[in-house]
């Protein structure tokens, strides 16, 4: 088998799958302790955070690898889904079955979600901070000029309905991750006595304290006014 | 001693044959014994359609102890019925109640096309199975009983994958109508074994380009599959099999290294 055969059979989509996901779970994580700054309200530190993340080369590097593991996560996703939908066939059961994880049975539905969510999260800061799209002010901090994302951020989340989507998507993607987590292990072939039960534990803690501090940040911010 | 009896009304699957269009029928079947099993309670179904006059329903069975996997059956939404661990002829009309109504479907994937009624075609396993569900060997004298050593965890693994009958009820389960589980277990029982071992690249790779070519999905790791099993064989076997072809895929296989 060709590496590009071994690659389109199923087992190697599932691969790419479960590898993109793995990185997206620790892009996840450094994005998470970033944002922490927010949460502790300091503005200065939140903005001289933002500013090296957009201006560090070594950053920019890793920042464009991660885009090409979303767009990955999303194209493979796309490829499976179709053969799976064409492998079930036309003719649907009746009676459908129950069995298994029900969570698993929605990742397209879940991931997509989260996709609207990226788009909407990226044209609201992203796309903002790269002055695409919107204005940003500037600031101060130790003496050195950057942009103020924060003001940004800040203002944006006095806005209800986008605390409320905000937390709403981060429900959605703690279930896409209650079962990505330790699918992704299962995938690569790592399922023993000895292992699996750490990982499906770490797995599930991560999927509900990751995207809780994530929605943490709109809520206070929303509460502090 | 006549003993306890129940009426049911069946919805069946009919479907005069491969690419024609279906629609369910409803049958009723009264004064069944709580002793058959689901097969003796279609056995007599049709011969009341025979008698009828009617086109008797079709599926497949042969041993009916539970152990060649000819039987089939999506009953009620589950494979082999609502109980764990056992095929639909090991399945008993106690299982159900007075009056109950059953739903019985085929097996439904694209790799497994209905032949006639409740009956599929369930080759494509087959040719998984010769695609490199065997071991080379040169056939000759009778060895040694024994002759290699081998840890009985070791057996014991090997055999639980080897318990699978290949009767289809993980494919006609995944939401991917994916055979991995299957796969996996004729992969697995000789992955472990010292006489499967040397084959094993050649194996991974030629088992799962055959499950692949055969229009089978991939493994979304839900376990409907293993949750159905009627040999209760586990997804860990899934995980072995993603590991034989990562090595394999990766380190490439025998014959790479030869001319």
């Amino acid at each position: 088998m060709s590496w590009q055969k071994s690659l389109s059979s199923t087992i190697g989509r599932k691969i790419m799958m479960s590898l993109s996901g793995i990185l997206l779970i620790l892009f996840l994580a450094g994005h998470v302790s970033g944002n922490m700054t927010l949460l502790l309200g300091k503005a200065d530190a939140f903005n001289a955070y933002a500013h090296f993340m957009s201006t560090n080369p070594a950053v920019q590097v890793i920042a464009n690898v991660f885009k090409l593991f979303f767009v990955g996560h999303i194209f493979y996703a796309i490829l499976l889904t179709r053969q799976n939908k064409k492998a079930r066939g036309g003719e649907a059961y009746k009676v459908s079955n129950k069995d298994g994880s029900s969570v698993s049975k929605y990742m397209g539905v879940l991931g997509s979600v989260i996709g609207v969510f990226l788009v909407i999260h990226l044209s609201q800061y992203w796309a903002v901070m790269h002055e695409y799209a919107g204005t940003i002010g500037t600031t101060t901090v130790d003496g050195v000029q950057m942009k103020d994302l924060y003001s940004v951020v800040a203002t944006s989340y006095q806005n209800p309905m986008i605390v409320g989507g905000y937390v709403v998507s981060m429900i959605i993607l703690a279930y896409h991750l209650w079962h990505g987590f330790a699918s992704a292990f299962q995938t690569l072939g790592i399922n023993n006595k000895r292992y699996t039960p750490v990982i499906s534990f770490v797995g599930k803690a991560y999927s509900i304290i990751v995207p809780l501090l994530f929605a943490a940040i709109p809520v206070a911010m929303f509460i502090n006014g | 001693m006549a003993g306890e009896t129940i009426n049911i009304k069946l919805k069946i699957w009919r479907q005069a044959g491969q690419g024609k269009p279906g629609k369910f029928e409803s049958y009723e079947v009264n004064d069944v014994s709580v002793d058959m099993s689901f097969l003796e309670m279609l056995d007599v179904l049709n011969e009341n359609e025979l008698k009828k006059g009617n086109d008797p329903v079709h599926f497949d069975h042969d041993c009916r102890e539970g152990i060649c996997g000819m039987c089939s059956l999506y009953i009620n939404g589950k494979p082999h019925g609502p109980k764990h661990g056992i095929t639909t002829c090991q399945l008993h009309m106690r299982t159900f109640k007075n009056g109950e109504t059953i739903v019985v479907e085929p097996w439904r994937a694209s790799a497994f096309p209905v032949l006639k009624d409740l009956m599929v075609d369930r080759t494509a396993f087959e040719r998984i199975q010769q695609a490199g569900g065997y071991v080379t060997i040169s056939t000759g004298g009778v060895p040694d009983a024994n002759e290699i050593a081998i840890p009985k965890t070791v057996a014991d693994e090997a055999m639980d994958a080897a318990q699978c009958i290949g009767c289809g009820a993980c494919v006609a389960a995944c939401k991917n109508a994916s055979a991995m589980l299957f796969t996996a277990a004729k992969v697995s029982q000789l992955a472990v074994l010292p006489q499967g071992k040397a084959e094993r690249k050649r194996r991974a790779l030629a088992m799962l380009e055959q499950h692949d070519s055969e229009g089978f999905g991939a493994c979304t790791n839900t376990g409907a599959c293993e949750a159905v099993c009627p040999k209760e064989i586990s997804i860990t076997h899934i995980a072995r099999l993603n590991r034989e072809f990562t090595r394999a895929a990766f380190s490439g296989s025998e014959t790479d290294y030869t001319n």
